[in-house]
């Protein structure tokens, strides 16, 4: 169970969440909880079509309806230079439409008013005579000649975003070639979307008078959103205050700037009142930025013994109409080129083509540090086909595989730099928890009575905590993180790092790394995130970047607090620098344990009793640029069975090892891998945003975009081993996102596995019962 | 409208428009924000609080339905400054993270325990089946319940002594 706040030596430690006091009171303050005086609010008239020329929109109703203070076009914003804005990915938005629409409930007009219900009454009442246009919903039909070239602001004629490739071609090809053994598969990760219970939201609080705009909002990086708004709006920097208030849940839904935030904020600057624009869940969606959606294809090589020979991929990545993906600009395709996995191969090759169609943008790392999720559903589906083609034990395969521990720090073929990993002892942990051989022995008694039990194999490795800045940037800024820790006299810490939690725990898991390194609890430390005009700049919280980067700034502070701290020591002991030591807790003289002062004393004679010619005051700041990624990995392993009445799969067991490096506090670490493994669940079984031909979104809603209840979400196993980084200060490595990225494949392996000895080696997720029912069915083995 | 609500034992009136729902009725009107809106298809449950005992959706209620009626909201729970078994078992199982469906699975498990001061894993999952959450996974919630239920119970043993 939980440990108080007060608990000393609180690293590695299940402590008490701080938030939690105002959490659980109903207490936590998020967006729209905020209420300004003379607040006003927006709400967006939307496109009912997926491509149409739009021919007129008349606002004269909309604006002779009493209340309504204001109705915005894109035409108004064009005026301001603001119709179009800069996407986090390098292409551009359209903040409200001019000239067409592209996708279904795209933003045409927005409309302020005195209360939330006049102001979506009065986006009812804005007319919009459309044109409906060809529409293009299937990304491989937008690349054939003669498919209608959606963006028409582009130089190029043509709908192809991107090409990326990475890995020598070649090379690859003649391993293939050469290899005794080639799978060939297709492979599908379908759009989701990361759907945080809290939608997004922001007020805009622009006054005239200090000419400056404070801006509450749903932010996961406040300070990256401050530098764009004030690049686009042309704001001064240092007169934008950016407040992220308590978030209910990001996933990657709340990096991106949307066109309601550019709504909400010319409108205030327009009214010099306070303009609040909340989405509802249909807008959420439908508009603010899905993931994923990656169609790939591919080849894997092996010899005769299973040992991998090459690997090569080519995958078209739908992104809507806009590329409103938030990859750090060198990498179009995130870190998709971890797609080598765990896995010791000799070459690879993967490319990568992104492609506009008449759908919602986005392209957002949901749970997962940019394409990582697709790349590791790749590689772990591949191995299954593998194994199935050489009749191998999935685990066995797998162990003939993997990089072994001794091979660390590991050069993968396709450029990274493993820092860490044990991957056999993290795989034989899960076999171990589980009984695997008993399982294997049950499964092949119930086929032999014709039931369909099946075992699912992932075993990923992720590449998180972007990042180095020789090598990562958004817009160019290099995404460091930082920390900044001032201690009051009486031994009170208050931290501010340049990240933004919303729901991970920092206020009480980075105050357990700073009061570690200053020997204090972690009552004794306050953390605050998520207010640009106090914390340090950071780039925010996504990607599982947070520990990785603020948690190492985190430590670096403190001990630069510390070696400071050492002196005033030294001089309230009466010895040298030298004579002093540190036990955990406090500092002694060398060889005089018994003398001794602590984190308290030393701050008080920071500010009171201080050496000779000593700057006083006890606080420090680190900006940390992290030396490599981190690389955390799992070993998940799912037990089902299928239903053959129903095609319906039960998750009978789920085991999830994990190795994410040193462990901070391992009730939220598990309580991390719960909600992730939960995510990954739903994606395998149950979520799609799709469209119908006419581009129609047919997921809008939590009526059809389903999240998974109490009832059907399995009951999880945790487990551990613990391979620090050996790069990071404390040897952490991130964990928020492993569940989401490895587990979708243990899921598809499981329900393939029952079905393998049918023929079977892919089935396309979600696994919908009617969707392995018809399987079922082709193969004549339904009841 | 004119309408009269008792909201977590206090009297309280408001004039609201027949359309208002009663989430925003307790939201912007009695600033009560505890109680959320998650979703606009009666799905999510971050809205539940208790009417008449009863834990409704209040997105989905109107205010005026709720004229004349006692409801109870996550500021409601704590008592005498102390925290109610469920508030603490949440906090000690790490039942929440991002804390948005924590009050409606509060109010929701509330009404759950009066029912059934016992209730088995089984039954606390389909008590909660009706509030979404995307951060925990529900495990530690079902754990936090299980935690609160003997401490309900013991509470409810000594006020009915001291009721006797
Ligand atoms: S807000 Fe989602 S059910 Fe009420
Ligand atoms: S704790 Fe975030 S939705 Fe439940």
């Amino acid at each position: 169970m939980a440990l108080e706040i007060t608990e000393p030596r609180p690293m590695g430690k299940p402590i008490k969440r701080k938030e939690d006091a105002r959490l659980v009171r109903g207490q936590g303050h998020y967006l729209d909880d905020i209420k300004l005086p003379g607040m006003l609010y927006l709400a967006l008239t939307r496109s009912p079509y997926a491509h149409a020329r739009i021919k007129r929109i008349d606002t004269t109703r909309a604006k002779a309806l009493p209340g309504v203070h204001l109705v915005l076009t894109g035409e108004d914003l064009a005026k301001l230079n603001l119709s179009w804005m800069p996407t986090l990915a390098g292409d551009k938005q359209m903040v409200l439409a001019t000239g067409k629409v592209l996708f279904q409930y795209q933003e045409v007009a927005a409309v302020v008013a005195e209360s939330r219900a006049l102001a979506e009454d009065g986006a009812q009442l804005v007319e919009v005579e459309y044109e409906p246009l060809p529409v293009v919903v299937d990304p491989f039909r937008a690349l054939e000649p003669g498919a209608p070239v959606l963006r028409e602001d582009r130089e190029e004629a043509s709908n192809r975003i991107f090409h990326w490739e990475v890995g020598d071609q070649a090379e690859t090809d003649a391993a293939l070639r050469n290899s005794a053994v080639v799978v060939k598969e297709r492979i599908r990760m379908p759009r989701v979307h990361p759907a945080p219970l809290e939608p997004c939201g922001c007020i805009a609080d622009y006054n005239a008078a200090r000419a400056h705009l404070t801006w509450y909002v749903t932010s996961q990086a406040p300070h990256a959103h401050r530098t764009v708004l004030a690049m686009v709006a042309g704001l001064p920097e240092h007169k934008i205050h950016v407040i992220s208030p308590d978030i209910g849940g990001g996933f990657g839904n709340k990096v991106p700037v949307f066109p309601g935030y550019v709504a909400a904020i010319v409108a205030s600057l327009s009214l010099n009142r306070p303009v609040k624009w909340v989405e509802a869940r249909t807008e959420n969606l439908t508009s603010t930025n899905f993931a994923r959606d990656y169609h790939m294809e591919v080849q894997l090589g092996a010899d005769r013994q299973g040992r991998v020979t090459a690997l090569r991929v080519t995958t078209l990545a739908d992104h809507g109409a806009f590329d409103a993906a938030a990859d750090p600009t060198k990498f179009p395709a995130g870190l998709f080129s971890i797609v080598t996995g765990s896995y010791d191969f000799p070459v690879a090759y993967a490319e990568v083509d992104g492609v506009y169609t008449n759908k919602a943008p986005g392209g957002v790392a949901y749970r997962c540090s940019f394409r990582v999720t697709e790349a590791s559903f790749l590689i772990e589906r591949a191995m299954n086909t593998l194994a199935l083609k050489l009749q191998l034990d999935p685990a066995e395969l797998r162990f003939r595989n993997f990089i072994p521990s001794e091979r660390f720090p590991y050069r993968s073929p396709l450029g990274w730099t493993y820092d860490s990993g044990n991957y056999a002892a993290t795989l034989q942990k899960a076999l171990d928890m589980l009984d695997y051989p008993a399982l294997r022995r049950e499964q092949a008694e119930r086929r032999a009575r014709g039931e369909l039990m099946g075992i699912g194999i992932s075993t990923f490795t992720e590449i998180v905590g972007a990042g180095p800045s020789n090598t990562f940037d958004i817009l160019g800024i290099k995404m460091f993180d930082s920390c900044e820790i001032r201690v009051h006299p009486t031994g009170k810490v208050i931290a501010r790092l340049g990240t933004r939690h919303q729901g991970q725990g920092h206020e009480t898991t980075f105050a357990q790394v700073i009061a570690e390194e200053l020997g204090l609890t972690t009552d004794d430390v306050i953390v605050e995130e998520g207010d640009t005009d106090t914390a340090p700049y950071g780039l925010g919280t996504y990607a599982s970047r947070s520990t990785p980067t603020a948690g190492g700034a985190a430590a670096l502070a403190a001990r630069r607090v510390r070696d400071k701290a050492r002196k005033i020591a030294a001089h309230l002991l009466e010895v040298r620098d030298t004579e002093v030591e540190w036990d955990g807790e406090r500092f002694t003289a060398a060889g005089a344990p018994d003398r001794a002062v602590g984190m308290s004393e030393v701050a008080l004679a920071a500010y009171t009793n201080l050496p000779a010619g000593m700057e006083p005051g006890l606080e420090a700041t680190y900006y940390y640029d992290p030396p490599n990624l981190t690389f955390p990995n799992g070993a998940y392993v799912a037990v089902v069975d299928i239903d053959k009445g129903t095609g319906a799969v039960k998750v009978r067991r789920f085991v999830a090892v994990d190795d994410c490096g040193t462990v901070i506090n391992p009730m939220v670490v598990d309580g991390q891998i719960h909600g992730g493994l939960t995510e990954g669940f739903a994606i395998a079984f149950m979520q799609e945003i799709a469209f119908d031909e006419e581009g129609n979104c047919l997921a809008p809603n939590f009526m059809d975009y389903l999240v998974p209840t109490a009832v059907e979400t399995p009951h999880w196993e945790t487990g551990r081993t613990v391979t620090p980084s050996p790069h990071h200060p404390i040897g952490a490595k991130g964990v928020g996102e492993s569940p989401n990225v490895g587990s979708p494949a243990a899921f598809a392996n499981a329900v393939v596995d029952a079905l393998g000895h049918l023929g079977v080696t892919n089935i396309d997720i979600p696994l919908f019962p009617w969707k392995v029912w018809e399987v079922l069915r082709q193969h004549g083995v339904t009841e | 409208m004119r309408i009269a609500v008792t909201i977590n034992g206090k009297p309280m009136s408001a004039d609201v428009e027949p359309r208002t729902l009663l989430a925003y009725l307790i939201r912007d009107e009695f600033n009560l924000t505890g109680t959320h809106v998650g979703c606009d298809t009666t799905s999510c449950g971050a809205c539940t609080v208790l009417m008449d005992g009863t834990p409704v959706k209040s997105c989905t209620v109107l205010a005026v339905q709720a004229d004349g009626t006692e409801v109870m909201t996550v500021e409601g729970l704590e008592h005498n400054g102390q925290l109610h078994p469920l508030q603490q078992g949440f906090w000690e199982s790490h039942g929440l993270q991002c804390g948005f469906c924590t009050p409606g699975m509060l109010m929701t498990t509330y009404a759950l325990l009066q029912r059934n001061p016992d209730p088995s894993e089984t039954t606390i999952r389909r008590a909660i089946s009706g509030n979404l959450c995307r951060c925990t996974g529900y495990q530690n919630i079902v754990t936090a319940v299980q935690y609160a239920a003997p401490l309900v119970r013991e509470a409810r043993t000594l006020t009915t002594e001291v009721g006797e």
